[in-house]
């Protein structure tokens, strides 16, 4: 293509994403470099229904008048990323100082919002994208093996979970596995242990979770090789068969290596959704045991006092993890498209 | 057929004009009149009487949620705003104090408030800035039978529920005896809130932003979490109120802490077990060891004016709301809640916030850093409750919680 018909074909594209994508990202860069302006603040005598009381209160004039100068807020550097609530460099090197062993490290540093967010979504992430791309491969095979006139109603009840809104879907979980419910309470009567809550123990919201986002992803990695599995060619199943292969190893040798694309393709979607896991923990009602960089922001961002720097922070060290996880697969992939290339 | 939708249509128009026609006129020329606020029956009330001025230059419009908290800043920020009644209560109405989106209603009063008491008017600096209309507090309700049963007095201390609660689950009456609203997050905080100024501390060092949670209060408090909430259901960090209130009405619980606005239909027992409603007991929040005061916090609901809207909808906004209080309708709603305003009579449902406020609750606190106090409790009680952390620990925790969002808030330096 000429380099002149290239860029008008490229030209809506770019500009699209630059309005949609590279400016709002430069902009929460920009915020996330500064913090609110100094609240002038002074006492006064509020009374209510129940008697007076000395309060104390912004003096609006004085703070609309520094808001208006720069509306921004106060610039800060990188203050926001080391503070309490991102890095926590200083807190971190505290609390090494204070720990007497490794696990007593980690149990104090899972106070710090950042690092606690950041422990469980890498977990998440780590623990479920395998899991769903190997789930999905066993279910798309066994469809796959099925005599053709199951196959239609066997792939729709597969397919439900993924048509199923993720927060009705945690919902409707989360009363299942509620102690007086029919998951929960067969689990206690099954462990004999009437104390036993998925909801109250850390470690078993945790396990929760992640069967959740299995559950819900494992579809979408089915029907993907699903629809692979249609396109794999019979010559080299049938070579492979006369050669005295068992089923395992053509699935291994033949039809793995020919779906190789498509689950990278799966693995780079999922290692987004994942990273970026957000409605199981609100539908779960789960945040006392667990919180994501996307629960963060949401927390910050909501309530009363907004905190935009802090909001716009995490998002930027959000979009970083983001980069950091798809890079390895990137390079692969862009390894692979060299090497077809030449 | 197009004639047929035209008839339907004015057919349609004729029966609205005629149902705003018999709707009271409340004496506002015109005006658009659109209300923000949480959902509980008593406030739908005060909605339905100022719905009632609606005619046909009049439009009343409310949007009744649990997530007003989180709605009100953004929707009263727009200019106009898009709303112009926020009914807030005396921890949310300081987020738009903070703003600057209030109307100061002075004038308003006087033309129009000749009915509201002084009680009434929530005067910030000088101001009145908002109409309090009704009060509310978490309170005690038990299970008379079930105490009897099991042979204790009715607790009216921290100590006495502890002990009443160990009788019950020792005797094989209930396995797990206590709610409270003690989900992680807000309700885990405000259910701190109540005990740590029920054990006589205050949130900041006088005068200042700075955090001052990290003494003997503090430590007692959480120790008093910790007591309630080892007899609650283990999912007990998931509780909002709604949940509380179903586990008292499936008769699971023997003494709850809950909101006094739920007491009515606690006592109405509409979805109650057999026996629950006609045994349940309102009383006022237990008081901690040494302590008289008891161990929650009073809130007043009332209704604010946005300060970006116009002067003709303030003031039907204003004359609409005050038709929703008046001492008629407070009359035919006493059961609803613990009004303030003319025309109350009190009512059993109303026992609890009444003898918590005469037993000297504290207000909750309006200072315009408690929200994110508020926000580093909800977020760090629940390591403690768990014991992933000591109570030492956990409030050191919060103070850093606390301080780092009061630095980037502009609070602190």
């Amino acid at each position: 293509m000429k380099h002149r018909t290239f860029f008008w074909f490229i030209l809506p594209s770019a500009l699209a994403m630059t309005l949609f994508i590279a400016l709002p990202v430069v902009s929460v860069f920009i915020q996330s470099l500064h913090v609110e302006h100094e609240q002038v603040l002074r006492t006064v005598e509020n009374c209510g229904p129940f008697g007076c009381t000395e309060e104390t209160v912004i003096d609006r004039a004085a703070t609309a008048e520094l808001r208006d100068a720069k509306p921004l807020g106060r610039f800060a550097g990188l203050s926001n990323y080391t503070d309490r609530n991102h890095l926590a460099f200083s807190e971190l090197s505290d609390m090494w100082d204070q720990s007497d062993s490794l696990s007593d490290f980690t149990r104090r540093a899972m106070t710090l919002p950042f690092w606690r967010a950041l422990s469980f979504t890498l977990t998440f992430t780590f623990v479920v994208t395998p899991l769903v791309l190997a789930l999905g491969l066993a279910i798309a095979l066994g469809v796959n093996s099925l005599p053709r006139m199951f196959r239609g109603p066997t792939i729709f009840v597969s397919l439900l979970p993924m048509i199923v809104t993720p927060l009705i879907g945690s919902l409707i979980l989360f009363w299942m596995v509620d102690s007086r419910g029919v998951l929960g309470a067969a689990l206690q009567t099954l462990m004999n242990d009437p104390t036993l809550s998925l909801k109250a123990s850390p470690a078993l919201t945790w396990v929760m979770l992640m069967v959740y986002g299995v559950w819900s992803s494992a579809p979408f990695a089915f029907i993907v090789f699903y629809a692979g599995l249609q396109t794999v060619p019979e010559e080299p199943l049938e070579a492979a068969m006369i050669d005295g292969a068992s089923r395992w190893q053509s699935i291994r040798y033949v039809v793995i290596p020919h779906l190789m694309p498509l689950a990278i393709f799966i693995t780079l979607m999922q290692l987004m959704d994942n990273f970026r896991v957000f409605e199981p923990i609100v539908g779960f009602q789960a945040q006392a045991n667990a919180t994501s960089l996307s629960y963060n922001i949401f927390n910050y961002l909501r309530g009363d006092a907004a905190q935009f720097g802090a909001a716009a922070t995490t998002s930027m060290l959000t979009i970083l993890g983001i980069v950091v996880l798809l890079t390895p697969v990137l390079i692969r992939t862009w390894r692979d498209f060299n090497r077809k290339g030449h | 057929m197009i004639r047929l939708v035209r008839l339907a249509a004015s057919a349609s128009v004729l029966a609205i004009g005629m149902a705003s026609a018999a709707n009271a006129d409340c004496g506002i020329g015109s005006g658009n009149v659109s209300i923000l606020g949480n959902d509980f029956p008593a406030l739908q009330a005060v909605v339905d009487g100022a719905q009632a001025c609606a005619t046909d230059s009049v439009e009343v419009s409310a949007n009744l949620t649990s997530d007003h908290r989180d709605l009100q800043v953004a929707a009263l920020t727009a200019d106009p705003s898009q709303y112009s009644v926020a009914v807030v209560a005396n921890g949310s109405i300081v987020p738009l104090m903070n703003a600057g989106l209030l109307r100061p209603l002075d004038d308003l009063v006087e033309k129009h408030g000749a009915s509201l008491q002084s009680s009434q008017l929530v005067r910030i600096e000088g101001q009145v800035m908002a109409v309090a209309f009704m009060a509310n507090a978490q309170h005690m309700f038990y299970r008379s039978d079930v105490l009897e049963q099991a042979g204790v007095a009715a607790p009216t201390t921290l100590d006495e529920v502890l002990a009443a609660a160990e009788a019950i689950q020792s005797q094989g009456i209930m396995e797990h005896p206590v709610a409270i609203v003690s989900g992680a997050g807000w309700n885990l905080a405000q259910e701190y809130v109540n005990l740590y100024l029920g054990h006589g501390g205050s949130f900041f060092e006088p005068g200042s932003a700075a955090p001052a949670i990290n003494n003997e209060a503090g430590l007692a408090a959480l120790e008093a979490l910790k007591g309630l909430t080892s007899y609650s259901n283990p999912d007990y960090l998931t509780f909002d109120s709604n949940a509380v209130q179903a586990q008292w009405e499936a008769g699971e619980v023997a003494m709850m802490l809950l909101w006094g606005s739920r007491g009515a239909g606690i006592l109405a027992g509409e979805n109650a077990a057999e026996g629950v409603a006609e045994t349940t007991v309102l009383a006022a929040a237990p008081t901690a060891a040494g302590e008289t005061r008891p161990a929650t916090t009073l809130w007043w609901d009332g209704f604010t004016i946005a300060a970006n809207t116009s002067d003709e909808d303030a003031e039907a906004s204003f004359v609409a709301m005050l038709n929703g209080i008046t001492p008629e309708r407070v009359a035919e709603n006493s059961g609803l809640a613990v009004w303030l305003a003319e025309g109350y009579q009190p009512t059993p449902a109303s026992a609890g916030v009444i003898a918590s406020a005469q037993g000297g609750a504290a207000p909750y606190p309006m200072s315009p850093y408690m929200g994110l106090m508020h926000t580093a409790l909800g977020e760090n009680l629940a390591g403690f409750l768990q014991g992933s952390a000591s109570a030492e620990e956990t409030l050191a925790t919060i103070e850093a919680a606390y301080t780092t969002a009061a630095r980037a808030q502009g609070f602190l330096n």
